[in-house]
């Protein structure tokens, strides 16, 4: 499925430092997150989980330290550059284009059109073809989350639990092998986390690295393959869910 | 019959404008007030050409339209990283800077003196001599102007537009260069309104630089307000309405001391009642969905 060579999907943040006003959010933070896998980032609030997935997504820029995203390093890059790279986010307060369709909000993440061009869009050629297979991809993407009934509803409509579906729909609409979520299961329905969780596997199967940021437990114990605990913006431990989670340190520091 | 004719190449000149600056005011969500300047600079192209050159009408036209597309750049370039705000604030620079060049560049715009005897269009050899001839060409200028913006509306861009309009991080996140987006279509906006302003030129063979003011911007701007952003025939319908809404106030024979003050006073209360009644402008839904 994912169509940017054989490079295993990776992410790495080498002694990452952010402060915001002199409130340090990140502080020598070090992750390395290489194959197709299922991660999440837990820790308490302020933990700097936020920030780690701005800095990597070119939305904050660190005072020290680096990013690579697929082996690139993704200093001075612009947002869109990064998405390039093959890493896509969505945001933990749900960002869409809420008076478009759901469709159009997918078809909005798709990669290289042609009639996104002064030129492509004045003299259209080839561009009412290349509509039509964005539109079918998009179709595909929105019935890969369950949101095929939608596709014609404004995203601003959809409930909260759809529109976080909707948002992993754009994402995927650029293709990318790494996955970066904040918060994709927080304040939805529980009786649709099974099937959020269920989509996230499906993607690891895909061969696609998914990071998450989470504070549902019962959920990261499910589904992750790797937890990696924040605390005072560095990286405080990491490991498989059984172990890491048994930890009574943590217990206590965070999960209780 | 003269009267109406010239009324109605007035409106198709505005509603170029309005047009034009629809992709940024309504499509990409950028509140511009420097119209005008880019009205402007196709306006003493195409006179200065025709005057001290001789050169063909349409060569005046597409200079203008080029160079107004680079003196967009100037604008676009250096501001579009910022937030939107600070293109606003640019815009309204842009345009203050450019009547003041305009003003004070006596050797080659002559000042506050304007530039006289501009001569009659000629369109592939044809003199336009007669109003009803300047009528069609005005028409068929605006209506390329209309496709083109259309065009772009109904298109992929126009769905980048109007991300970039609802939530730039986010179409930004999607993978989509917004700067380039952005300066591609300010670009075009400022040639469509260079090409208004040497229409005006030929048509009134006279310009100074009192036409090229940051009320005309502002003037422009209420034409898409309150015909409807970001609606298929919005710019035009507010070009009409608020190009023949003085000529009526004439028929009232009020002094004009009065009459134009009452003007702005309609103006105000035109604008407060759209707000009220309206806020999507006359035909404007503000749909993402073109």
């Amino acid at each position: 499925m994912t169509s940017k060579g054989d490079l295993e999907p990776q992410v790495r943040c080498l002694r990452l430092c952010k402060s915001f006003d002199g409130t340090v959010a990140l502080s020598d933070a070090t992750l390395e997150l290489v194959g197709s896998q299922i991660a999440a980032i837990i820790g308490p609030n302020g933990a700097g989980k936020t920030t780690l997935l701005n800095v990597l997504t070119g939305v904050v820029r660190p005072d020290s330290g680096r990013c690579l995203v697929n082996g690139s390093v993704t200093a001075g890059l612009a947002l869109h550059s990064i998405t390039k790279l093959g890493a896509a986010r969505t945001f933990q307060d749900v960002r869409l284009i809420r008076k478009a369709s759901a469709l159009d909000n997918v078809m909005l993440g798709m990669p290289g059109q042609r009639g996104e061009a002064l030129l492509g869009a004045l003299v259209r050629v080839g561009v009412a073809d290349e509509e039509a297979k964005n539109r079918q991809r998009s179709l595909g993407l929105l019935e890969f989350v369950g949101l095929e009934q939608s596709a014609r509803s404004p995203a601003g409509e959809l409930s909260y639990g759809e529109q976080k579906l909707l948002s992993l729909a754009c994402c995927l609409a650029t293709d990318p092998q790494v996955l970066l979520l904040d918060e994709p299961v927080a304040g939805v329905h529980p009786g649709m986390v099974p099937h959020i969780l269920s989509r996230l596997r499906s993607l690891k199967a895909e061969g696609r690295l998914v990071v998450f940021i989470e504070h549902d437990i019962a959920a990261v114990r499910e589904v992750a393959d790797l937890v990696v605990v924040m605390d005072g913006g560095r990286v405080i431990a990491s490991g498989t869910p059984s172990d890491v989670l048994s930890r009574p340190e943590i217990l206590e520091a965070y999960v209780t | 019959m003269e009267y109406i004719t010239g009324l109605l190449i007035v409106v198709g000149i505005y509603a170029i404008l309005a047009t034009s600056l629809d992709l940024l005011v309504g499509h990409a969500g950028l509140l511009s007030v420097a119209q005008a300047a880019f009205y402007g600079i196709g306006a003493y192209t195409a006179a200065l050409l025709a005057v001290s050159h001789g050169a063909p009408a349409i060569v005046g036209i597409l200079l203008g339209m080029v160079l107004a597309a680079l003196a967009s750049l100037a604008l676009s370039v250096p501001t579009l990283r910022l937030h939107d705000d600070y293109f606003f604030i640019a815009a309204f620079a842009f345009q203050v800077i450019f009547l003041g060049i305009l003003s004070n560049w006596m050797s080659l715009t002559q000042g506050p003196l304007g530039i006289t005897g501009i001569p009659e269009l000629t369109v592939a050899g044809i003199a336009i001599s007669s109003r009803v001839r300047f009528l069609c060409v005005t028409a068929m200028f605006a209506a390329f102007a209309h496709v083109a913006t259309d065009r772009i509306a109904t298109s992929p861009l126009g769905r980048a537009l109007r991300g970039i309009r609802e939530d730039e991080e986010f179409t930004q996140a999607l993978g989509k260069d917004t700067v380039r987006i952005k300066v591609s279509v300010i670009c075009v906006s400022a040639a469509l309104a260079a090409l208004a302003g040497s229409l005006y030129a030929h048509y009134m063979s006279f310009i100074d630089p009192s036409s090229f003011t940051v009320m005309e911007s502002i003037l422009v701007v209420a034409m898409v307000i309150i015909g409807g952003a970001a609606s298929r025939w919005g710019p035009l319908i507010g070009a009409a309405v608020l190009v023949m809404l003085p000529e009526g106030l004439r028929f009232l024979g009020l002094p004009t001391s009065i009459a134009a003050n009452l003007r702005q006073i309609i103006y105000g209360s035109l604008l407060v009642l759209l707000m009220l009644l309206r806020p999507n402008g006359l035909v404007g839904r503000y749909d993402f969905e073109r």
